[in-house]
């Protein structure tokens, strides 16, 4: 893994290379400049909040959306000129993927199979694997319109993985998807990853982050950072400390305008504190929560975790 | 492609046969539409509230007064003495025409000179006071023809009663039911509607639900998808013209003199315009809500200044212009003409030629604009 996630533009072909890529809605920079490269078999994230950017860049890359400027390559080939051929070695999954309700499962998976004229063989095989992956071997003759909201996004997956796509770009594929069948969906994945599939995602689950081989941080229409999640993490200016309470809220609000505080995020019934250096701010954090009469049952330096390295980035880019 | 069009295809029609109700959507409105047309939309007027001044009190202003009171058109309402009453009758509503005799018809008639006959209408239905005209001049020329005196030497003079000035409209054939000019353009104007709505709002409707993005990132070609997705329509629209053509066959008994396969050459091209401008509609709409408002815009006009009821040669020139551009008014001319006439290629060319054009105009635009249409 850690082979892959440190291999560079300059030992092959970049499965994905963005150049400078800009795109507006009007007065609404939605993409701004943004230049990268995936290399072959890559987990590439994309995270960022809402209206980051992420739908708008992934469309460009799916060739559904043209750019103001820039240019993108996927294998090689000019995903705007040469839009033919980029489609056949393209799968993209829309934030919404449109299913035909009115059809069933397997009316849906048969249509788009041949959209991208997969042989019969190979399809029969291959949806019954991803069917059976999905959990949905039993509900193939159910209309897609019955289906769960969970059971739609896995059939939208199944449809898209239903060709061999080289470059996987999948817009929040697990949103509104139960933790096990998440599980089974990376599991697909990887199997994926090893037959060489390149995976472009965005998602806005931090454990999901957490195992893409990059991540980019997308914040108003550019990427802020990119690299491996570890290297991202280690990066993050200061240190962590975790603190557990009764009423993480009150801590949350009266250690955020502390000197050495750099930052502050509620995470259920702890906060995590971003601090210039752990071993002088925590005595005196401590001192200080005691003259409030705030309790705390525990303070730690903890590791960050990708939701940390992004709320820093956030924070360092509008400082409170 | 063609694997990629036969599947489209084949997911038309299995999403047509799941919908239960589509058989009646596409069949039902159009016939009963067809019988309010039919029966509702018709030139005759009964009964029309007529008053009568006979200065003359001769026989033969008996005569004509007697026609009048036998005919199903007219029902005389009053027969004052005096010319105030008449004007009362027509300001009050009581009369929509009054016929004044003067003193001296009954001589002039005999004498062989010129008989005036004054008629009166209420000019704000312009509608009815013309056809009511028509009905006057149907009455004097019988009761004309009848004196043994002398034929046709009755001349009325018409008074418009009102502000509204009455334009000379040409009669239309009068031993014609209208039905049968009215029929052949409501199976045009009906189809039209049913056909771009039809296109319009299937692809409308891929486009909100997002089934149309994630078809333009397989390797379908934008005609490819246009194709698949227009043709069902196509034959939909067939099917609908012949329900149609048959019902009003059938059931009106409109006749039809001439070449079936003239009208199925121009029902086609006209399809084919009409799926060019749902296309065309569809590309300009983001939503169902935008497309049924494009489609009431756009529709409408295109039934109001296609010919159906009202001529194209007496509208302003800018309006006459616009026609050209619509699809209905060559139709109608072609479907009126394959009933009614008879006609064939060597008259209805230019009509076919023109629908052709139009058609191969829309479908090109809607086309190249469609791919701008996804951003
Ligand atoms: N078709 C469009 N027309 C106008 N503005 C748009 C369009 N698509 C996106 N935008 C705007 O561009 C910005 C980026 O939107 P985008 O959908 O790419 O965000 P996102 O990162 O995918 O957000 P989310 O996490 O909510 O999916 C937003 O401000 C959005 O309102
Ligand atoms: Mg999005």
């Amino acid at each position: 893994m850690s082979s892959l996630s440190t291999t560079t533009a300059a030992d092959a072909v970049p499965a994905v290379r963005v150049h400078e890529l800009s795109r507006a809605f009007g007065t609404l920079q939605a993409i701004d400049n943004v230049s990268f490269s995936v290399a072959p078999g890559e987990i590439f994230g994309l995270v960022g909040p809402d209206g980051a950017g992420k739908t708008t860049l992934m469309r460009m890359l799916a060739g559904v959306l043209a750019p103001d400027h820039g240019r993108i390559e996927l294998d090689g080939i000019d995903v705007q000129h040469q839009s033919e051929q980029a489609k056949r070695h393209l799968s993209y999954m829309p934030q919404r993927f449109g299913l035909y309700e009115d059809l069933t499962v397997a009316e849906n998976i048969f249509f788009y199979g041949e959209l991208f004229s997969v042989a019969t063989s190979d399809r029969r095989t291959r949806s019954e694997t991803l069917l059976h992956a999905a959990g949905l071997t039993d509900f193939r003759h159910r209309r897609a319109g019955q289906l769960s909201g969970g059971m739609k996004q896995k059939l939208g997956l199944i449809c898209a993985l239903i060709h061999t796509p080289r470059v996987l770009l999948l817009d929040e594929p697990t949103t509104g998807v139960d933790p096990v069948s998440r599980r089974d969906f990376w599991a697909i994945l990887y199997q994926l990853r090893e037959q060489g599939v390149t995976i472009v995602l965005s998602t806005a689950y931090m454990d999901e982050a957490e195992r893409c081989t990059r991540l980019a941080l997308v914040h108003g229409g550019r990427i802020r950072q990119c690299d491996t999640p570890a290297r991202l993490k280690a990066a993050m200016p200061g240190s962590l400390l975790e603190l557990v309470a009764a009423d993480p809220r009150a801590i949350h609000g009266a250690l955020r305008h502390q000197p050495g505080v750099l930052g502050s995020l509620l995470m259920g019934d702890r906060v995590h504190v971003r601090v210039d250096n752990a071993t002088r701010r925590m005595p005196q954090l401590n001192n200080f929560l005691g003259e409030q009469g705030l309790d705390i049952q525990g303070m730690e330096q903890v590791e960050p975790g990708i939701e940390d390295v992004f709320v820093a980035l956030l924070d360092e880019e509008a400082p409170a | 492609m063609f694997e990629r069009l036969y599947v489209m295809l084949m997911k038309e029609f299995i999403e047509l046969k799941r919908d239960h109700w589509a058989l009646f959507r596409l069949t039902v409105p159009l016939l009963i539409q067809m019988l309010v047309f039919g029966y509702a939309a018709t030139f005759t007027v009964h009964h029309v509230r007529t008053a009568v001044l006979d200065l003359d009190h001769s026989q033969a202003s008996r005569a004509l007064v007697s026609h009048f009171a036998a005919s199903p058109n007219f029902a005389i309402v009053d027969q004052p003495d005096t010319p105030a009453t008449i004007t009362r009758d027509i300001d009050q509503n009581k009369a929509v025409i009054a016929l004044v005799i003067h003193a001296g018809f009954g001589r002039k008639l005999g004498n062989g000179t010129r008989a005036p006959l004054q008629v009166i209408v209420d000019g704000t239905n312009s509608n009815t006071a013309l056809i009511a005209l028509g009905y006057v001049n149907q009455i004097v020329a019988q009761f004309s023809v009848a004196q043994p005196q002398s034929p046709a030497m009755i001349a009325p003079t018409v008074t418009p009663a009102a502000f509204v000035t009455l334009q000379e409209r040409p009669w239309y054939n009068e031993g014609l039911d209208e039905r049968w000019f009215f029929i052949p353009g409501v199976i045009g104007t009906l189809t039209l509607m049913q056909v771009v709505s039809l296109t319009a709002f299937a692809i409308v409707r891929e486009r909100e639900v997002g089934t149309l993005e994630q078809i333009m990132v397989s390797p379908i070609r934008p005609f490819e998808f246009i194709l698949g997705k227009t043709m069902p329509f196509f034959l939909i629209g067939l099917a609908d013209i012949g329900l149609v053509v048959s019902f009003g066959l059938l059931w009106f008994h409109v006749p039809f003199v001439g070449n079936p396969w003239i009208l199925l050459l121009g029902a086609s091209l006209f399809l084919f315009a009409a799926l060019g401008m749902g296309l065309l509609l569809s590309t300009f709409s983001q939503t169902q809500q935008q497309a049924f408002a494009l489609n009431f815009f756009f529709v409408n006009p295109f039934f109001i200044l296609s010919g159906f009821a009202f001529p194209i040669a007496s509208m302003p020139k800018a309006l006459q212009w616009f026609t050209v551009i619509n699809p209905l008014r060559y139709f109608l001319v072609i479907i009126r003409a394959v009933f009614l006439k008879g006609v064939g290629l060597e008259v209805l060319w230019p009509q076919l030629l023109a629908l052709a054009v139009l058609a191969l105009g829309m479908l090109t635009a809607s086309t190249l604009r469609f791919r701008k249409s996804l951003d």
